[in-house]
């Protein structure tokens, strides 16, 4: 061995163990911070430590520097200034783009390699590792070309670019999406027994593929899609890793796999789903046509702000339940003021987070840590779920399937089983929203029913803005 | 490397990485996604490699250049927007009585 060897495994070495410290920090609050640094200055030693390697054996033409210097200026341009810029509403898509691209990084490596081998150093031809290096160029353009396509059309669902097409819900797209599996199977085959250009095809097909299976799946379902596809981003990464064989790369890619899978784990409990029926099941509104879920709703009271404000005004312990709607109305802000205020009338109030409330993990709490909540005033639901009989309002803002009771009541309906937040034990629980419109799930909620639920029509940014007008009036929050 | 070897480094990778989360707070899910998401920008360094061992051939050159693209704005937006979420979780709540 010689030095610059020497050097770059000491590098790599390093550069694993502080991406490792780096992940295990990400799931702790208080280094949480620290350790994404951490992450960030391991990935930058790994460049230093390939950069030298080369430079200390076959040395970097100028040609090359030129091309890397271009591709990371404006890659690294467009990321910084778009995670400078981006909106923290925007965040679910903001991850999924980002996320897109890096499976798009692994399919044009294994691209590169598959149409220009590279010089290997190794001039004797051996079957089985030929072998080897088509099935991870394989894997690689598949992985990283689900990857890509699925995360963008999850970007462009999440952005309400494009809406969930009718024909995904029915069979046929099980059919199509075979077809793309099968013929992603023979472009496989294809390309091992030597035909390079079948690369093109395995190329299309697995891209057609991402597609059709994001497509079908519903909003609600998103959280449990993009923690998945942030794991398939990672066994790209590792695949890619097996074709220009560094084991940096797969030991990065397949933490990064990990993490992803034990999220989309913790989602999938939240919705008492399986994996499975998540991907395959299409969205929950195709099953609820034909079950009890859809009816009319036959006692629905509303109210005016002025009464939601006196309630809130007399009370003594208020949780707030927010949702996706909270988001799309932005009004994480308002929301704020008007929390203030009743904390400085001696009130006390918590968040009541479910775990798949919004489009993303963590969701919910993205957007309250931006409007300025402490993070000790957000509960968990196992947390939060006995508090409820004591407490004497609930506001529910832009949440409706997690707080359906029927998920408890009713066995017949689609939501029967998933985990929700028990907010009907409350005295009283206001629901703003702007229409009857059903939820994301389209189904029924028994909860707007109950003679103890109020409904305060109206965009959850106006109505909160309308609040903290009628607190004002009452003199809530002045000292 | 041999491709057994290969293959254990990625069987340990995958436990180290369930081993390391573990139980994870809701409060850091996003972070924790988009800094993992940050992490999978590591393809770069196939993509440098790429660029390096071209020697000349252009295409090749721009693809692996495209790709190094890709791969930053992954890692360098990833990590960047993971700082901005975690800056807000630190923020000392300003109005704690």
């Amino acid at each position: 061995m010689n030095l610059p060897v020497i050097i770059k495994f000491v590098i790599d070495l390093l550069a694993v163990l502080l991406l490792a410290l780096g992940i295990k920090g990400l799931s702790k609050v208080k280094s949480a911070r620290d350790a994404n640094r951490l992450a960030a200055f391991a990935m930058s030693l790994s460049v230093v430590g390939l950069l030298s390697y080369y430079l200390g054996t076959s040395g970097i033409a100028i040609q090359s520097w030129i091309w890397i210097i271009i591709g990371s200026i404006i890659g690294s341009l467009f990321g910084a200034v778009l995670a400078k810029k981006v909106p923290m509403t925007s965040m679910p898509e903001t991850v999924a783009l980002f996320n897109g691209c890096g499976g798009m990084s692994s399919l044009l490596v294994a691209l590169g390699v598959a149409i220009f081998p590279i010089s290997s150093g190794q001039e004797n031809f051996d079957f089985f590792k030929s072998l080897i290096n088509e099935v991870s160029i394989s894997v690689s353009i598949f992985v990283g070309a689900i990857t890509f396509t699925g995360s963008i059309v999850a970007m462009a669902k999440l952005q309400g670019w494009l809406s969930t097409p009718g024909w995904t819900q029915s069979k046929v797209r099980h059919f199509v999406n075979i077809v793309f599996a099968i013929a992603s199977l023979i472009a496989f085959f294809d390309l091992i027994n030597g035909n390079t250009s079948s690369i093109w095809l395995l190329v299309i097909v697995s891209s057609l593929l991402g597609i059709g299976v994001t497509l079908p799946i519903g909003g609600a379902d998103m959280p449990v899609v993009i923690s998945l596809l942030n794991s398939y981003s990672g066994i790209a990464a590792a695949a890619a890793g097996f074709v220009v064989d560094s084991q940096l790369l797969i030991v990065a890619g397949a933490m990064v796999g990990a993490a992803g899978l034990i999220l989309t784990q913790v989602m999938c409990k939240g919705m008492n789903r399986s994996l499975v029926s998540v991907l395959f099941g299409g969205s929950l509104s195709a099953q609820s046509t034909a079950s009890s879920g859809s009816g009319e709703y036959t006692n629905i009271t509303s109210c005016s702000v002025e009464e939601c404000a006196l309630t809130l005004e007399a009370a003594n312990k208020v949780i707030i339940v927010p949702g996706y709607g909270l988001a799309v109305a932005q009004a994480q802000h308002t929301l704020r003021e008007v929390t203030k205020k009743l904390e400085q009338n001696g009130i006390e109030v918590v968040y009541a987070i479910h775990p798949v409330a919004g489009r993303m993990p963590g969701h919910m709490n993205v957007l309250l840590a931006e409007a300025d909540v402490p993070y000790e005033q957000l509960k968990e639901m196992d947390v939060v779920n006995p508090d409820f009989p004591a407490t004497d309002v609930v506001l529910v803002l832009g949440a409706n399937d997690v707080v359906n009771p029927q998920a408890k009541n009713d066995s017949s309906s689609p939501l029967y089983g998933m985990p929700v937040l028990d907010v009907q034990e409350a005295r009283t629980v206001f629901v703003i929203k702007r229409g009857m419109s059903a939820g994301y799930s389209g189904i029924k909620n028994d909860l707007f029913d109950l003679p103890n639920t109020s409904m305060v029509f109206g965009d959850a940014k106006k109505v909160l803005n309308d609040l903290i007008g009628e607190l004002k009036d009452l003199g809530v929050g002045e000292k | 490397m041999s491709f057994i070897s290969l293959l254990w480094v990625l069987l340990l990778g995958s436990l180290l990485g369930l081993e390391l989360i573990g139980k994870v707070p809701p409060t850091l899910h996003t972070p924790l996604m988009s800094g993992a998401n940050a992490i999978s920008g590591i393809t770069m360094l196939a993509a440098l490699t790429l660029i390096v061992k071209a020697e000349g051939n252009v295409p090749l050159l721009i693809i692996g250049s495209v790709s190094l693209g890709f791969a930053l704005f992954n890692v360098v937006g990833g990590f960047f927007v993971t700082d901005r979420m975690l800056a807000m979780f630190s923020r000392k709540p300003s109005n704690k009585k």
